[in-house]
């Protein structure tokens, strides 16, 4: 019996033909493609190690200079200046913490539902608001932060007499939050197949419900992760909260009152940091920031995995 | 074999009297013990036919049986699926599909596939998705581009629909035509074998009866293997028909391999006979 491809047997068909000519040229561009493919694997390997160098250094860095600060009172005391005559850091970064908590708290609560529902609002409509709107939340993440401090300070301080405070801190954050939350979203939703909210609206639910119960949850790992991608920023914004929070020695709940925040505490340190006990204030705390925006990430990343396993 | 009339060939198939069997002529593919495992868990075990050059070979079962994995084995989309493992031997001509003596995309480019749902690529023009296949493996020339194009959309029973709008989006056809669009697009990179997954179960009977007639033309250019779920199609349209059944554990398994005519009119058996009568599945 004759085991046949095809090619050879009758050379004048044009189908024969062209197969030959096509599978002559793929066969020809796979060596290329094999290079091009190796190329590309060592660029990407490159940049992993560039990136990855770069980020242990840091944590090494980090962990060999504040580590040795860190203990019980650096969370559950509020700083002391520093004298000359002191050998060891005595006070902590209490009231930095707790700013950040009230600070980034505020924020989170505004930014959260703000952003997503503006998110899933962008995903279903096409207009040129929506365009207008998307376009808007572009140019809003690329400005550098300390100008929402600086509108936040005008628009509230100077213009409305507002003062200080933790809330003013939280709104500046805010608007740092919501455009990335935005755009995140959008994208999360519209990954969510037409055909699933058309399911839901042909059940008779209206759009609200189809957008919460049904949509929402099925775009929820990239929600988290949208949610995630802009508290990472902002946990760590030092420029916006310089203009709008004053400043704090005790700690307090208050949103009302003077505020600090982590990153003003590195901020501090390294701007005043004089005696090397100043600069353990910053050391400290930059290490306790790393180590929770990794937690945080690495926390959403399980319940991610955790949302997604759920489903099958 | 309780037929009195089936003589033994060389090739070790059947033949009766007056059922031509197709495996008989050129062989386009041969399967020998494919087995596939997710996770370790077996879908498909054991599974050897031929496929018959210029054919089309019918895969019929129930739900679950291992149809699609089967055939998603016979051009490797396997590799791309976590935890999927294939075992045995594919032959397209004299060369083990799975070997490292040819390249998974030259694979993929001999062996073609549509699929159950029309899936034009979104953002391309008519055109543009037709000759895709060729474009991205290469190849540059207008006129080779231009005349694939149109000989693939011909064989595709397209051309007179679309030729005055080649440059228009995809998502602009009905769905019976976008599915004649895949296979046009299918077509264009000139495989030897082509998989199809339920081609029609997404279309009206129209549509539907467009590709069954389309398939009975383009037998004479690819070799053709086909999943369907519907019994008169596999009749109507198939030379040579594959049942698979779910064994005890669950995997697929190979109940009977014969000529179409065979199978419906005299399968050899017993749990064939039950599924085309509609007894289970
Ligand atoms: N990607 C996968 N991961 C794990 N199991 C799979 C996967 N794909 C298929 N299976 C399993 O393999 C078995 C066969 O599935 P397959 O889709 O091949 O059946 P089928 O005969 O095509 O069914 P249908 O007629 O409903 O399309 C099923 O038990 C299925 O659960
Ligand atoms: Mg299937």
């Amino acid at each position: 019996m004759s085991v046949t491809t095809g090619i050879g047997e009758l050379p004048a068909d044009p189908i024969l033909e062209r197969r030959a000519l096509i599978q002559s040229i793929a066969r020809g561009s796979l060596a290329r493609r094999a290079v091009v493919s190796r190329l590309m694997l060592g660029v990407c390997g490159l940049a992993f190690l560039a990136a990855s160098t770069v980020l242990v250094w840091i944590v090494y860095l980090l962990v060999a200079k504040g580590f040795h600060w860190i203990s019980i009172n650096f969370f559950t005391q509020d700083p002391l200046t520093p004298t000359v005559f002191q050998q060891n850091l005595l006070g902590g970064i209490r009231n930095a913490i707790r700013g950040s908590i009230v600070i980034d708290g505020i924020a989170l609560v505004i930014a959260i539902p703000v952003g997503i529902v503006a998110g899933h609002l962008l995903a279903v409509s096409e207009n040129v608001f929506a365009n207008a709107v998307r376009s808007t939340a572009e140019v809003m993440t690329g400005l550098p932060s300390i100008l929402f401090g600086i509108f936040v300070y005008e628009f509230m301080i100077i213009r409305f007499h507002s003062h200080f405070s933790g809330f003013l801190g939280g709104l500046a954050l805010t608007m740092i939050m919501v455009p990335v939350i935005m755009k995140a979203s959008e994208i999360s939703f519209r990954a969510v197949p037409a055909s699933i909210r058309e399911a839901g609206l042909s059940l008779g639910l209206s759009k609200g419900v189809v957008a919460t119960r049904i949509v929402t949850p099925a775009a929820a790992p990239g929600l988290l992760t949208a949610v995630l991608l802009a508290t990472s920023r902002a946990v760590g914004e030092t420029a916006p909260l310089i203009w709008v929070i004053g400043n704090n020695y005790v700690a307090t709940w208050s949103p009302y009152k003077q505020q600090t925040a982590i990153p003003i505490a590195i901020y501090n340190g390294i701007l005043n940091g004089a005696s090397p006990l100043q600069q353990a204030y910053a050391w400290g705390s930059a290490l306790f920031l790393v180590a929770v925006v990794l937690c945080m990430n690495l926390g959403s990343r399980l319940l991610a995995a955790f949302l997604r396993r759920e489903r099958h | 074999m309780d037929s009195a009339i089936t003589v033994p060939t060389p090739s070790g198939a059947m033949t009766t009297g007056d059922v031509e069997d197709p495996r008989l002529g050129a062989i386009a593919m041969r399967l020998k013990d494919v087995s596939v495992s997710f996770h370790g868990r077996m879908a498909v075990r054991d599974v050897s036919f031929e496929v018959p050059d210029k054919r089309v070979t019918a895969l019929i079962g129930p739900s679950g049986s291992g149809k699609t994995t089967l055939l998603r084995a016979l051009n490797r989309l396997h590799d791309v699926t976590r935890g999927a493992k294939v075992e045995g031997e594919i032959l397209l001509g004299n060369t083990n599909l799975y070997s490292r003596e040819i390249h998974p995309t030259l694979t993929r480019m001999r062996v073609g596939m549509v699929f159950q749902r029309p899936n034009p690529f979104p953002t391309m023009s008519i055109f543009d998705n037709v000759v895709s296949g060729l474009r991205f493996n290469g190849v540059r020339k207008r006129a080779v581009l231009n005349e694939a194009a149109e000989s693939a959309l011909i064989a595709a029973a397209l051309w007179d629909r679309v030729k005055d709008r080649l440059k228009m989006h995809a998502s602009s056809l009905s769905g019976g035509e976008q599915q004649r669009l895949c296979i046009a697009r299918a077509l264009a990179v000139e495989p030897e074998v082509l998989l199809m997954d339920e081609p029609t179960s997404a279309l009206d009977p129209v549509s539907t009866q467009r590709i069954e007639e389309l398939l009975s033309e383009l037998k004479a250019r690819v070799s053709i293997v086909i999943v369907t779920h519907n019994m008169q199609q596999a009749a109507r349209i198939s030379d040579l028909c594959v049942f698979l059944l779910m064994g005890d554990d669950g995997a697929g398994e190979q109940i009977e391999v014969a000529p179409t005519q065979k199978l419906f009119t005299d399968p050899t058996d017993r749990r064939t006979l039950d599924y085309i009568q509609g007894r289970f599945g």
